[in-house]
């Protein structure tokens, strides 16, 4: 069936592709400003010479990056925080979402309610210090980990997978055969919830790297600091000098000029490396989450 | 008689807890799963919530939670005649409704939009190129900002000092705090929250498409007569959300966008929180200002419930 399109069809679509071209550049530019600065020599980035491409090519602000011992051990850490954080993210999720899942299961509804509950109200900052500080956690490689061990919103998106895209009749069968909880889960079940367990890993992963304020509020030790943490020193420390434009502050400004691009960019290649691969299952996994659940 | 009710009362007993114990114990592997979450969830939330008592207290760390005075709403009352509870109600609320304003459409249109691209290539780039602001961090992304509006060295000011005018202080002005925050977000956040609605309008009926076309409805047309509809339901689930959480302005960007100079704009409950208790120590004070927020973001989002409720049939619960 073709059929011919009207002149306000035509209108429509010129007009649409134009504000998407202009969009995608708007968000595009200064991912790729950003890019071509950490590439420059800073006294032309300065002079504003950098519009596109870099200017005087160079990796001396990578090289000081790597140099400075401040944002090696922030990378460091940040890697194992999100490393095992992502792991019992994991772990915990499936413990919870599955359960959940089986309407056989009693008490579902109870559960359900008591954890989204926590969605809606909280103890707040202060009450939730307190009982950190309780538990002796301040400080602790594990606080950075455990207070945000599950994300009941990640639990219902699984959940709901669980539910609507793995047929009963195979847990039936399986059980007709004598397959336990146990195993049902490791050898049926997850195998085949592969799209919605990378949407949750990625977004966990994503949230404990780019995660500072657990870092703020519990952490004073500068060793344990995660990357966040010491970028947020490095960049926003001369923040007020600069604002101010005081001349004394030049010398100091040129030297967190010249790794600034080259910090933002290190900083986020992880996360942004691991977006192409797995942006296949985001639609997926939103869809799952929200519209069915 | 008296023996033999309690008899039947044994065995009704007796009869109840096996019943309760059949429910159960063919699953028992699933509570055994279920055990560390729940532990999770009273140690990590609902421990703090029962802490949430400093707040009528006068807490004291060596006499704990039990041992400290009780106070009732001395630290209520303490804020709300305080100098600042009006600025900062004010910056919670602007900053959230300027947000909800702006930042709630935009992806909704953009998704109606590429919907309609017939070029499945300049789709697919808009979307990736969109989506991918959403993974920087926020550190990242204010440091950006910083960048391209500093006075000295920042793109804009360039642009604005080239057709003559000024260079403005954009970060230590009051005035464009809200203004930055929110197109900032926009900026970072408009492509991925597009996402649900793509979700939605793939599951449009085609069909409904075609008879459209039929009867010479234009693209429009059947935008605002199909595709508008369609996606109504998940529009009105996400603005429960974003109105319930309307006192819930997120503490990380504001605290990294915030300096003395645009306190007046910049400072909110979160932030004075914070401020107040895990700087100057005031526990059962900031307790308090942060229970009063969650208070009133609790009855927010229970009353937008039900007023969609009655409106429509979707509701979040």
């Amino acid at each position: 069936m073709v059929i011919k399109e009207t002149f306000s069809d035509k209108v429509f679509n010129f007009f649409n592709v134009l504000l998407t071209i202009l969009i995608t550049l708007i968000v595009l530019y200064p991912l790729i400003y950003i890019l071509s600065a950490s590439f420059s020599d800073p006294m032309a980035v300065m002079n504003g010479e950098v519009l596109l491409i870099p200017v005087d090519f160079t990796f001396a602000g990578y090289q000081k990056v790597f140099q400075n011992e401040d944002i090696v051990t922030g990378y460091l850490n940040s890697i194992q925080y999100t490393i095992v954080g992502t792991a019992v993210n994991l772990i915990m999720t499936v413990l919870g979402a599955y359960p959940l899942s089986r309407k056989d299961f009693y008490g579902r509804n109870v559960l359900t309610a008591f954890f989204a509950f926590t969605m809606f109200f909280g103890g707040g900052m202060i009450p939730t210090y307190l009982v950190i500080q309780d538990l002796g956690l301040l400080n602790n490689f594990w606080v950075m980990i455990l207070p945000g061990a599950v994300s009941v919103w990640s639990m219902v998106i699984v959940r709901t997978f669980f539910q609507s895209s793995i047929p009963d009749e195979l847990r039936e069968a399986a059980v007709i055969d004598g397959c336990s909880n146990t195993r049902l889960l490791m050898t049926i079940i997850l195998p085949l919830s592969i799209p919605v367990l990378a949407v949750i890993t990625m977004q966990y992963a994503v949230g404990h790297w780019n995660a500072y304020f657990n870092a703020l509020i519990y952490i004073t030790d500068r060793e344990k600091y995660p990357l966040q943490m010491v970028l947020r020193e490095l960049l926003m420390q001369s923040k007020m000098d600069e604002m101010m434009d005081t001349e004394g502050a030049v010398t100091q400004q040129m030297l967190a000029e010249s790794l600034k691009y080259a910090v933002m960019v290190v900083a986020s290649v992880p996360v942004l490396l691991l977006y192409p691969f797995l942006q296949r299952y985001f639609v997926k996994g939103v869809m799952v989450g929200a519209i069915k659940g | 008689m008296t023996v033999s009710r309690s008899k039947k009362a044994a065995a009704y007993e007796k009869s109840r807890s096996s019943s309760l114990w059949k429910k159960i114990a063919p699953n028992w592997e699933l509570y055994l799963f279920i055990l560390p979450v729940v532990a999770y969830f009273i140690i990590f939330h609902y421990w703090p919530m029962y802490g949430i008592q400093i707040a009528f207290r006068d807490y004291k760390g060596t006499l704990g939670i039990w041992g400290s005075e009780w106070v009732g709403l001395e630290h209520f009352q303490r804020f709300f005649n305080s100098y600042y509870i009006w600025r900062l109600i004010r910056n919670t609320i602007t900053i959230s409704l300027y947000q909800l304003l702006v930042g709630f459409p935009i992806p909704i249109i953009m998704a109606l939009g590429f919907n309609e691209l017939k070029s499945s290539k300049l789709k697919k780039f808009a979307q990736t190129v969109t989506y991918a602001p959403h993974f920087i961090s926020l550190v990242v992304l204010v440091s950006m900002i910083q960048t391209f509006l500093s006075p000295s060295v920042g793109m804009v000011n360039r642009l604005i000092e080239a057709m003559g005018g000024e260079a403005v202080y954009f970060m230590t002005e009051a005035k464009y705090f809200k203004t930055i925050y929110v197109f900032s977000g926009v900026w970072q956040n408009m492509g991925w929250n597009s996402i649900i609605y793509m979700a939605a309008l793939a599951g449009v009926d085609p069909s409904l498409h075609e008879a459209a076309i039929m009867d010479g409805a234009t693209r429009f047309d059947r935008i605002w007569h199909i595709n508008i509809p369609s996606i109504l339901p998940t529009i009105t689930i996400m603005l429960i959300m974003n109105v319930g959480g309307l006192m819930n302005v997120g503490f990380e960007k504001v605290f990294l966008m915030q300096n003395s100079l645009n306190m007046e704009s910049s400072d909110i409950i979160s932030t004075y929180v914070y401020r107040m208790g895990m700087q100057q120590g005031q526990y059962s004070f900031s307790a308090a200002v942060g229970l009063f927020n969650s208070v009133i973001n609790f009855i927010l989002l229970i009353t937008v419930n039900a007023i969609t409720k009655k409106i429509g049939e979707t509701s979040l619960w």
